[in-house]
């Protein structure tokens, strides 16, 4: 069977998109929360006892 | 498929570790791209690092809650986990297998010529428990008397962070020399351990420990880009259990946690045509003369 014909024998599949879907709704929230400057405010500085100093 | 899978992985390595000015500023980088989430295990206090670590910020975000609440601050790491979530649901642990420099540095050591060992199967669950233990209970639970918590998980275990932060940093900054105690020992004899480990068997560290794979691994069943098994087609004759990587027997579990679909078992053992990439239920990889691919059993 060619590429072709087994593409048309599937149907897609729903479950990835709606985990996809639940995230980015999560990942909105995170936003709309202002997260977003907590993780760049700890991105950005080195945490010493983080990496074992100290 | 290999040569490809290599340079995506050193495109990846370049992409997240991508501030060469370091040896200059002596610092790690503090510019905006650090809002983006590196899709591997990658420690953002890495002096080159250009993303932040969903490990690292996890852990940060929850040891720190009890503070945020009190400021008014809803942090609990909604951002970072939905970011995960979304990787986990496009690609699931195939990130592991593509784009984790960590990975890439695990199968480097592996190609050193010595005699190879496996990893005994019940040791993949470890990765479970430091995800829930030591990323989400500890950090969260555990806190100060001013009700500060601790990463754990990067401050006693995590390899990668040593590697990539802690000892580039120690050689930036040597004034921080006089802060190493115990704490910096004990991390290096656990990256020297995993590091040997890697030249022995194959990626130890991924299987048995990563809780950023454990994540990943929670997508097994329900992510968009997969490695499907046709069952009309495959023969049980076991070519695809001695080339993978982190030891999945795909003819009996093709949804397996640990698969990293880094491919070998598709383009490099099977010679039945058994195994094909599947892209949210559309098979995208040509095949030669297959029959219907049928359900996996569950």
């Amino acid at each position: 069977m060619t590429l072709t014909k087994r593409r048309k024998h599937h149907l897609v599949e729903k479950g990835p998109f709606i985990v996809i879907a639940s995230f980015l709704v999560i990942w909105f929230i995170g936003i709309s929360l202002g997260e977003p400057v907590r993780v760049i405010e700890q991105a950005v500085s080195i945490c010493l006892s983080c990496i074992g100093i100290g | 498929m290999e040569f490809v899978r290599k340079w995506v992985q050193i495109v990846f390595g370049f992409l997240t570790n991508g501030y060469w000015a370091f040896p200059f500023t002596r610092n790690i980088y503090q510019g905006p791209l650090k809002v983006i989430c590196a899709p591997g295990l990658n420690c953002y206090s890495c002096p080159a690092a250009t993303t932040y670590c969903i490990i690292g910020s996890i852990q940060q975000l929850l040891a720190n809650v009890r503070l945020s609440l009190e400021g008014g601050q809803y942090f609990f790491g909604l951002y970072v986990i939905g970011s995960a979530g979304i990787l986990g649901g496009l690609f699931g642990r195939m990130i592991c297998g593509w784009a984790c420099p960590f990975g890439f540095v695990q199968e480097l050591l592996h190609k050193i010529p010595s005699r190879k060992f496996g990893v005994p199967r019940p040791l993949r669950y470890g990765k479970f428990v430091f995800l829930v233990v030591f990323v989400i209970l500890l950090p969260a639970l555990v806190v100060d008397e001013f009700g500060a918590g601790h990463t754990w998980f990067c401050k006693y275990i995590c390899p990668a962070g040593t590697l990539e932060a802690g000892i580039p940093m120690v050689f930036l900054q040597p004034g921080l020399r006089a802060n190493l105690g115990y704490l910096f020992l004990n991390k290096i004899v656990i990256l020297v351990l995993f590091l040997i480990w890697s030249v022995l068997a194959s990626r130890p560290f991924c299987r048995t420990t990563c809780p950023l794979g454990a994540f990943y691994a929670l997508f097994s069943r329900h992510k968009l880009v997969k490695l499907k098994l046709n069952r009309d087609n495959c023969t049980s004759c076991g070519a695809c259990h001695p080339v993978c990587p982190m030891g999945v027997k795909f003819d009996e579990s093709p949804e397996d946690q640990d698969c990293i679909s880094c491919m070998k078992c598709m383009t490099k053992a099977c010679r039945f045509d058994a195994i094909y990439l599947e892209v949210g239920g559309i098979p995208v990889t040509t095949g030669k003369t297959v029959g219907q691919p049928v359900a996996v059993e569950k």
